[in-house]
């Protein structure tokens, strides 16, 4: 996945070039294409910061906003993630993107027998409030916002976050934090699900309503098709599952009786960036103009701001390669540069250890500077989308349109995104294009530098981030001791209370947050989910 | 007489969500024939174990991205010990470190297939070394 197919003559001239979202580019485009789509300046782009928005969301740009850079940081204790933000945020980082351990985003505490040996690995450890206490410790969250790689158990996380900017005397109103919160993505693609699909949407109507009134900077919801593009789908079902999961979400929260108008405009997207570059400019043209219509369309939203789609556009892991990883770094900062291009307003890459480890302190670093050197050397904020105009990119934006609105038909033809994943339907498709594009690689149809070509020299061992177990042994005790301190009645009583809210379908987070504030633990509430909601059981698409 | 296929459990020990190599491996030893027996995601060791027994299966394929392959391995081959199932070929997929893969050897892991391995070297391998062939 990722790069287009390549038919050649026996003297490596090429034929033709079909992108993975199914569509050919031809050799040489003039304005005759631009006249066969009806290119119209107003109607398919209009300026800069004016709906459709397909050229850019703010009317300067990179100019009045350079674009915030968002490394996922996260790693075994609190004491040891507050470092790294620490130090990503004194090299010049403008947000965090917290990345939690398994256990935290399946909601077990460090003690439970299902965390054994995943505690503090893959991100930070949090069992209760004392720990966030910790990790954002000297954190200003007030000028500092957070995106929080957090799905099953985001209401929870959201709430955390509440109560920690509280503690430390922040008004709820200024924090700005952003929960990935999308469990239909999970489902089909990223696997960190624990509840059934209704209650399980119902839990992020209940953040996207609680925001609305409560936090009027957070973005209650990342609706996520960057996972489902690295489990293997084309750029354009990417855009088209996105928008479809959006749909399901914005669909709730409107049954509870409100306006899209009045919530969407916290809506956020967390997308792709590898593979093609032109695709990957287009992709992300036509989806800020679609996601603007579509919203027009379908809610009557008229609202400017609250049609813009923004969100982080993120460099891919399944871009990243084992072979050779110094590639990766060249490779990332072609993915920062089509992020660029496409007017990203917040990125993040995947350092060139990722597909060893989570990012080493030298790795992220490597990253960071990537963006820098794009924005503050060779002048990509310059002027605002650069590639407007040409007879080539204004023909692949509109056929792109065309390719995303093709595949939401389908789905929309199941019932929505809803159905379409209860079914398997999605999850089946994504399956066959990764095992297509596997294939292709396998066979050579496909080029990857430094693994099915050019193989030979330059291969190293990476520096591993090496996974300590004393800092998890550390975690449980701590949470044994917190156990003994905390007023375990007020825990009892805030854990009773949210169980009621729960199976009365009351919003449940103003209950997560008293919980959070007595320090109950994420297992706990979490569990409190599982008694009344159940669990997830899996299609079976084999 | 024909033979019988090789029946393969390819499970995902652990909290780790990523499936895409698993879903992708699970085709490719489709296609070359075997039968292939999907345990899902969150599974323990225990529950894996189990499966194979119950389904009697010739080999075990773990997918495994966190980094948690050895703990995992471990204990998963101390089970297949327990229950004298441990004539099963085990094999393992996933995010391994070069460092780590005589330590999985020495565990009793028998294949050991980073990302970027080719479908037809694990066919092979699972070919020539299933037992009782």
């Amino acid at each position: 996945m990722g790069v287009a197919t390549y038919i050649k003559d026996e003297k490596d001239a090429i034929k033709e070039v079909i992108l993975q979202s199914g569509i050919k580019v031809k050799p040489v485009y003039t304005p005759d294409d631009l006249e066969r789509i009806g290119f119209d300046y107003k109607k398919d782009l209009g300026d800069t910061g004016e709906f459709p928005f397909t050229r850019s969301i703010h009317p300067q740009g990179f100019r009045s906003r350079n674009w915030t850079t968002r490394q996922y940081t996260g790693f075994g204790t609190p004491e040891e993630t507050n470092e790294r933000f620490k130090l990503m945020i004194s090299h010049g980082q403008t947000g965090l993107n917290v990345a939690f351990d398994l256990p935290t985003q399946m909601g077990y505490d460090s003690d439970d027998e299902m965390s054994e040996g995943e505690v503090g690995r893959v991100g930070m450890a949090i069992d209760s409030l004392r720990d966030f206490e910790i990790a954002f410790k000297d954190i200003q969250l007030n000028r500092i916002g957070s995106g929080l790689t957090i799905n099953a158990v985001a209401s929870i996380m959201l709430a955390m976050y509440q109560s920690v900017a509280e503690g430390f005397g922040y008004n709820k109103t200024e924090i700005s934090a952003t929960p990935q919160n999308d469990i239909l993505k999970e489902i089909v693609g990223r696997g960190a699900w624990i509840y059934p699909v209704e209650p399980a949407v119902r839990l992020i109507g209940d953040t996207i309503e609680y925001a609305m009134k409560e936090l009027p900077r957070c973005n209650p919801v990342s609706v996520c098709g960057y996972h489902i593009r690295e489990s293997g789908c084309t750029p354009a079902q990417e855009i088209s599952y996105a928008f479809m999961i959006a749909f399901a979400y914005i669909d709730n929260v409107v049954a509870r009786g409100y306006k899209a108008e009045d919530f969407v405009g916290r809506f956020s997207f967390n997308l792709n960036i590898f593979g093609n570059l032109w695709e990957t400019v287009a992709k992300f043209r036509s989806a800020r103009k679609l996601w603007a219509k579509l919203l027009r369309e379908r809610y009557g939203v008229q609202n400017k701001k609250a049609l813009f789609l923004r969100g982080i556009f993120g460099g891919g892991g399944s871009g990243m390669t084992k072979q050779q990883p110094e590639n990766n770094i060249m490779r990332g900062a072609y993915y920062a540069l089509a992020a660029a291009l496409s007017g990203a307003q917040t990125t993040a890459l995947c350092s060139f250890d990722e597909a060893y480890t989570i990012p080493t302190e030298r790795a992220a670093l490597l990253s960071l500077r990537t963006f820098q050197i794009l924005m503050d050397e060779i002048g990509l904020r310059d002027t605002v989308d650069p590639l407007a105009g040409s007879y080539f990119m204004e023909t692949l934006t509109k056929e792109m349109e065309e390719k995303i609105l093709e595949e939401m038909e389908k789905v929309e033809k199941m019932g929505g995104m809803v159905e379409a994943v209860a079914s398997g339907y999605v999850q089946g498709e994504v399956g066959r294009q990764a095992y297509e594009f596997e294939r292709k690689l396998q066979s050579g149809e496909i080029t990857k530098v430094g693994v099915n070509e050019y193989t030979e020299g330059v291969d190293m061992e990476v520096e591993l981030h090496e996974y300590n177990d004393e800092s998890a042994q550390l975690q449980i005790e701590r949470l044994k001791e917190l156990k003994k301190e905390r007023d375990n009645r007020a825990v009892s009583e805030s854990l009773k209370a949210l169980e009621q809210a729960a199976k009365e379908k009351k919003n449940v987070m103003p209950y997560l947050v008293t919980c959070c504030k007595s320090y109950a633990t994420v297992g706990e509430m979490a569990n409190v989910f599982r008694d009344v909601f159940g669990e997830y059981r899996e299609p079976s698409i084999f | 007489m024909a033979k019988r296929k090789i029946r393969v459990l390819l499970a995902k020990p652990g909290l780790d969500g990523h499936d895409r190599g698993a879903k992708v491996i699970a085709h490719a030893m489709r296609e070359a024939g075997m039968e292939i027996i999907y345990t899902g995601l969150h599974q323990t060791v225990a529950s894996i174990v189990n499966q194979a027994v119950q389904e009697d299966v010739d080999v075990i394929g773990l997918s495994i991205m966190s980094g948690a392959h050895i703990p995992i391995c471990k204990k998963l081959m101390g089970m297949v010990k327990e229950q004298g199932v441990d004539n099963k070929l085990v094999v393992v997929g996933g995010v391994i470190p070069n460092k780590d893969m005589p330590v999985l050897k020495e565990i009793g892991v028998r294949g050991i297939f980073p990302g970027g391995s080719y479908f037809n070297e694990i066919v092979e391998f699972i070919e020539g070394n299933v037992p009782g062939r």
